[in-house]
């Protein structure tokens, strides 16, 4: 019983939903910190070293094997909030008339299953435009003052941003994404945690504190930084 | 007061039901909600119809009989009490009522208000309790002393009337709260932490075969539950459940 | 049919029970496969019953019009339970328990079952403590104790405001546990509207399911009753709605005598009646009346200016307040028993001090206890010099810990703040003492049929105790019954089924269709809670709180006629194979409308005063009880003959060795 338990309940799909979740917080740590460096002013060492960040980061091996995890994280979270979802929809087959969840809820609460669609189809545009681009597309390599052979992203990022005409579409897009993935951070950090049974009086007001300021301060950092490719740094 | 209701008919389980309106005069502000419907199927009776089929007991909000979904709420728009201590000076002359069944597959309508919560009771069935017989021949009561947090926070746990009010409160029509409050008051206390693993694989396994929802922990179940009953219960069984599952 | 015997065993008083356990037949563990019970409520007594039979092996069937067990109406008991373990070390004992109880019972119960009642008693929290109910506790970890109207030592265990309820589930959980075995088959949802007797024994019901409208017969070596007390009789009390007699009245009809259905408890502490509209009354635990005082003005025209909204409750003074029972009972003051505390209010009231608009209602007032509660908490909190305000916000706090719920349900229906102004209370129909007549094994005069917990008469005497009948539904359920049962199904061990196809089934299942099938076809003008709310104004106003001759006898005549009106006029809609309530309702008012005249024929007959029952005629010059123990020291057990007026009386004399015989007093 225990074996299937963990498998197939409706626990251990939340168990995996919050798991997978928690996660993919600490990925946007990661990514949101090497990303800060498109920050730096513009000149051939802010260049080569988002490159060779690039580089490292696509054929490190430990790297690499967190970011498999990661996708599968993200394929999984997916798919196992979608399964979830229609066994909720099934649960009630007949809607109520009037039914007013707003009285006793959290919008975002609600909505993560549309806010984690937002987020998936953001994901795919996102890796659309830099990752398959890097890996399948036509950037140019170039030698980087310390000899090493790398791919100009740092320069397709810059200039998607800068871009006269799409340019600020994208940093529409982008932005809008991250108010996305702050509200389904604000429900989902904290309710992580609930489900993996992790709930005290006396941590749970930290922890909801910290995953409001956690769902308001890293997406509004990675919302910063195509507004000020857009608007603030040097055009290339 | 005078008020108009709209209140969902059906005439057995499989019957489709439909949404009927009524008007009602004379209800006094003091009546209860329920003595407000009393009114309505005497009237309904006198004038040969057929009255409101509801669910109800002990109308002092103990038995957790009574359910109804009011204006989008289950037991109406006040906070803390079941639908037969809501009063009716929480409404307005003129006022609108929606009224509607609990709604989940889990609890089958069988006529007009009327659900069938049984799928509670084989929750219960399946493991919410503790295996001693009841000869009485079992230890003095007080040779095994409780910390008093324990043995209250247990007692909250075991408030729940099993009205179903989080259920039908929730987008999920999820059981988690129900199901984890007999978890968590059992879990709570020494005698039940002997066959805790058991019990709450055995208890969510049933509450997964009723249909019950999942839980995106929004809290709308502690909000319309009329004991209060906290999330942490929900948490606690997660827990108890993770445990039991990787023994 | 059975014999009228009490069946008290021999011997001195606390052996009887060890004795008889073991001089009663048991049936083996492999025959008590073969033997099945039906058990009809499943509360307290019921549900108990239920587990225990089954733990034991038999094969149970449990039936309950509720959609579960665990709504049974002993949910609501909000006090405690009361146990003769001496935790307190406060001098408790067996012995005082069941002196208090007897006593308490105004010297009408059975000392047999009474020493029994409380021999078990301490066994009852070992069990529930087992079972996981979350009794209070001190901060030691030890079960914590509270003190109950009646009684001068501490043996109640509680659960803050919901003792029956933690009870109840309890025992449901102990029901759960055999029907995951399979030992116990639960109906919900359906009604018992009939016994089946065979060759004179119980051997089944016919039964209502309430969803589909089916009419089933179900076959049993024994039959147990559990179905609760009587109090609907009153239409307004604080039983649930769907309580009713209509098991106990059944079974009455067949053969099991009714004893002294005129012991109604009318409990002082619950909210007053707001209108015309009201269904239900609700009780505000008895606990309250442990820091509330009791009061109404010293002055008519305070009381009538209280009632016309002219006067605020705090603006009386306190010199010209009357805190009666403190006034005319100053060892108990408050803390009398229910039915002094009940009668003091109706004097009061009737005499022109009532405080709300209809007249009925007295203050329960907290400031006393504010300021007690406030003083203790500013010395422990080392505050010094506290102001008034500041000192009465503390005691505020310390009642709200202490009854914050019951405030809080206060404020809920009254739409007053009891923390500003005192609550306002009144007594209501509570409990029924009275019911079918058992022996000392509980069974009723029908052989195989068992009745227990307030469905049957047999410990309370005349008055219970505050927290005795949770005490005693469960000494029934789990310690008495499923042993008493024994003796009599060891001669069942030989029968097999019981087949339900015999033509006594049939001939029940017909009677109990045609009934069903009269009411609809009636199609009369009135609904059924028409003639509910006037049998229950009758019964209130003449068979009430205190009651004389020439009331009783035109409540008897009044009965009569609302009977007949009823059976000509009553409309029930809808149809007898569907779900109904209305069917329902009007076969338990039917049923009411029968228990209420032999009810009044009950009180007319029993010439003195004795705990719940209040005769004007006698009673002391200070308006106390007047008991006449020479001529009615015994049990009215009726036997059915046709119509309640012709019911037969028939006397067990109550014989007390134990215990000296007095006047009750609480002064």
């Amino acid at each position: 019983m225990a074996k299937s338990a963990l498998l197939k309940s409706s626990l251990a799909k939340k168990y995996w939903m919050a798991f997978t979740g928690l996660f993919l917080c600490t990925f946007l740590v990661g990514h949101l910190l090497g990303n800060l460096q498109l920050l730096l002013p513009v000149s051939e060492a802010a260049r080569d070293q988002f490159n060779e960040y690039a580089l490292f980061m696509t054929t490190n091996p430990a790297v690499m094997i967190l970011s498999y995890v990661t996708y599968i994280s993200i394929l999984f979270h997916a798919i196992d909030g979608i399964v979830l979802t229609v066994r909720n929809r099934k649960a009630r087959p007949q809607k109520y008339v009037n039914f007013k969840p707003s009285t006793n809820t959290r919008w975002a609460s609600r909505n993560m299953g549309i806010l984690g669609t937002v987020i998936l189809v953001f994901i795919v545009i996102h890796m659309q435009m830099f990752w398959a681009e890097m890996k399948f597309g036509s950037l140019e390599a170039y030698s980087t003052a310390s000899g090493a052979q790398v791919k100009d992203l740092y320069t397709l990022t810059i200039q998607s941003f800068q871009d006269a005409e799409y340019g600020l579409i994208w940093v529409i897009v982008y932005v809008i994404s991250m108010i996305a993935i702050a509200f389904h951070l604000s429900h989902g950090f904290a309710s992580g945690f609930q489900s993996l049974g992790v709930n005290h009086p006396k941590y749970n007001n930290f922890i909801k504190k910290f995953g409001y300021a956690f769902a308001i301060l890293i997406p509004l950092a990675f919302a910063i930084i195509p507004i000020y490719i857009h608007f603030g740094l040097e055009k290339i | 007061m005078k008020l108009t209701l709209k209140i969902w008919r059906q005439k057995n389980a499989k019957a489709k039901g439909s949404m009927q309106t009524y008007n009602i005069s004379d209800v006094s502000p003091d009546m209860s909600f329920l003595e407000m419907l009393d009114v309505l199927n005497d009237s309904l009776i006198e004038k040969g119809e057929e009255p409101v089929e509801f669910d109800h007991d002990c109308r002092e909000g103990i038995c957790g009989t009574c359910s109804l979904q009011i204006n989008g709420e289950p037991h109406g728009p006040d906070r803390g009490i079941t639908t037969c201590q809501l009063h009716m000076r929480k409404f307005k002359d003129g006022d609108t009522i929606v009224i509607e069944p609990f709604r989940a597959a889990a609890f089958p309508v069988i006529k007009d208000l009327v659900v069938d919560r049984n799928s509670f009771d084989r929750i219960q069935q399946a493991g919410g309790y503790i295996s001693v017989n009841t000869s009485g021949n079992t230890q003095d009561a007080n040779s095994l002393p409780i910390p008093k947090e324990d043995a209250d926070m247990a007692f909250y746990a075991a408030t729940c009337i099993g009205c179903g009010a989080c259920v039908a409160a929730c987008k999920n029509a999820s059981a988690m709260l129900f199901t984890s409050a007999k978890v968590s008051q059992m879990a709570l206390l020494p005698q039940g932490k002997i066959e805790a693993s058991e019990r709450v694989l055995a208890m969510v396994d049933q509450m997964d075969k009723e249909g019950f929802g999942n839980c995106t922990n929004t809290g709308a179940c502690e909000i319309e539950c009329p004991k209060g009953i906290s999330l942490e219960n929900i948490a606690r069984m997660n827990r108890e459940y993770l445990k039991a599952s990787v023994k | 049919m059975g014999k009228f015997e009490a069946k008290i065993p021999k011997g001195p008083l606390a052996e009887k029970w060890t004795n008889h356990k073991n001089d009663i037949n048991l049936v083996n563990p492999a025959n008590k496969r073969n033997i099945d019970v039906i058990v009809v409520g499943t509360g307290l007594a019921g549900g108990s019953a239920a587990a225990t039979l089954a733990e034991l092996g038999y094969n149970v069937k449990t039936f309950c019009y509720q959609d579960s067990p665990r709504r049974a109406h002993s949910i609501a008991a909000q006090g405690g339970i009361n146990a003769a373990k001496n935790y307190q070390g406060d001098g408790d004992s067996d012995y005082r328990l069941f002196y208090d109880t007897v006593k308490g019972g105004d010297y009408r119960a059975r000392e047999g079952n009474v020493y029994r009642l409380a021999e078990v008693s301490a066994n009852i929290i070992d069990q529930c403590v087992a079972q996981g109910v979350p009794f209070a506790r001190e901060y030691g970890g030890l079960l914590d104790n509270r003190s109950f109207g009646g009684v001068l030592v501490s043996r109640t265990f509680y659960a803050k405001g919901q003792t029956g309820q933690q009870l109840l589930l309890g025992a449901y959980s102990a029901m759960n546990r055999q029907i995951n075995r399979g030992k116990i088959k639960s109906y919900t949802r359906h009604e018992m509207l009939d016994i089946v007797l065979v060759d004179g024994k119980a051997r089944g019901i016919i039964a209502r399911n309430l969803v589909t409208g089916e009419i089933e017969r179900h076959s049993a070596h024994a039959v147990v009753i559990a179905s609760g007390g009587y109090g609907n009789v009153f239409f307004l009390s604080t039983n649930a709605m769907g309580s009713n007699v209509t098991a106990s009245w059944k079974i009455h009809k067949r053969g099991a005598y009714f004893a002294n259905p005129c012991y109604t408890q009318i409990h002082p502490t619950c909210i007053p009646v707001s209108g015309d509209h009201q269904s239900k009354l609700t009780l505000m635990s008895e606990s309250l009346r442990n820091d509330g005082r009791i009061w109404v003005p010293k002055k008519k025209e305070d009381a009538e200016a209280v009632r016309a909204g002219k006067l605020k409750p705090s603006e009386i003074k306190e010199e010209d307040r009357d805190y009666y029972l403190e006034r005319r009972y100053p060892a108990f003051g408050n803390l009398v028993p229910r039915d002094v505390a009940s009668r003091a209010a109706k004097e009061r009231c009737d005499a022109g001090f009532g405080v709300n608009r209809t007249g009925e209602a007295v203050f329960l007032d907290f400031s006393t206890a504010f300021e007690r509660y406030g003083k203790e908490a500013a010395t422990s909190k080392k505050i010094e010099n506290a102001s008034k305000e500041k000192i009465v916000e503390l005691g505020k706090e310390a009642v709200e810990a202490k009854y914050g719920n019951l405030f809080q349900m206060y404020e809920k229906i009254v739409d007053q703040n009891p923390y500003e102004t005192p609550m306002m209370i009144y007594p209501a129909v509570h409990y029924t003492m009275g019911g079918i007549w058992v022996d000392y094994n509980l069974q009723t005069t029908i052989p195989g049929c068992y009745a227990a917990g307030e469905a049957n008469f047999s410990d309370h005497g005349a008055n219970r105790l505050g927290a005795s009948a949770l005490m005693q539904g469960l000494a029934d359920g789990y310690f008495v019954l499923p042993y008493t049962i024994g003796d009599y199904l060891s001669n069942d061990i030989r029968t097999g089924a019981i087949s339900t196809e015999s033509k006594e089934f049939e001939d029940a299942e017909k009677e109990v269709r045609e009934k069903l099938e009269k009411f609809i076809n009636l199609k009369g003008t009135k609904p059924v809670d028409y003639f509910h709310k006037r049998l229950g104004k009758i019964m209130w106003d003449k068979v009430g709180m205190s009651r004389n001759e020439q009331g009783l006898k035109e409540a008897i005549e009044e009965i009569k006629q609302l009977r007949e009106e009823f059976w000509k006029d009553v409309r029930v809609p809808g149809g007898t194979d569907e779900m109904n309530a209305e069917l329902e309702k009007a076969g338990r008012v039917a049923d009411f409308l029968e228990l209420g005249e032999l009810f009044a024929k009950d009180a007319l007959h029993r010439n003195e005063s004795c705990g719940g029952h209040f005769r004007e005629e006698y009673q002391t010059e200070e308006g106390e009880a007047l008991r006449d123990d020479e001529n009615f020291m015994y049990v009215a057990a009726w036997e059915y003959k046709g119509n309640p007026s012709d019911a037969v009386l028939h006397k067990e004399d109550l014989v007390y060795e134990n215990i000296e015989v007095k006047t009750r007093s609480y002064k």
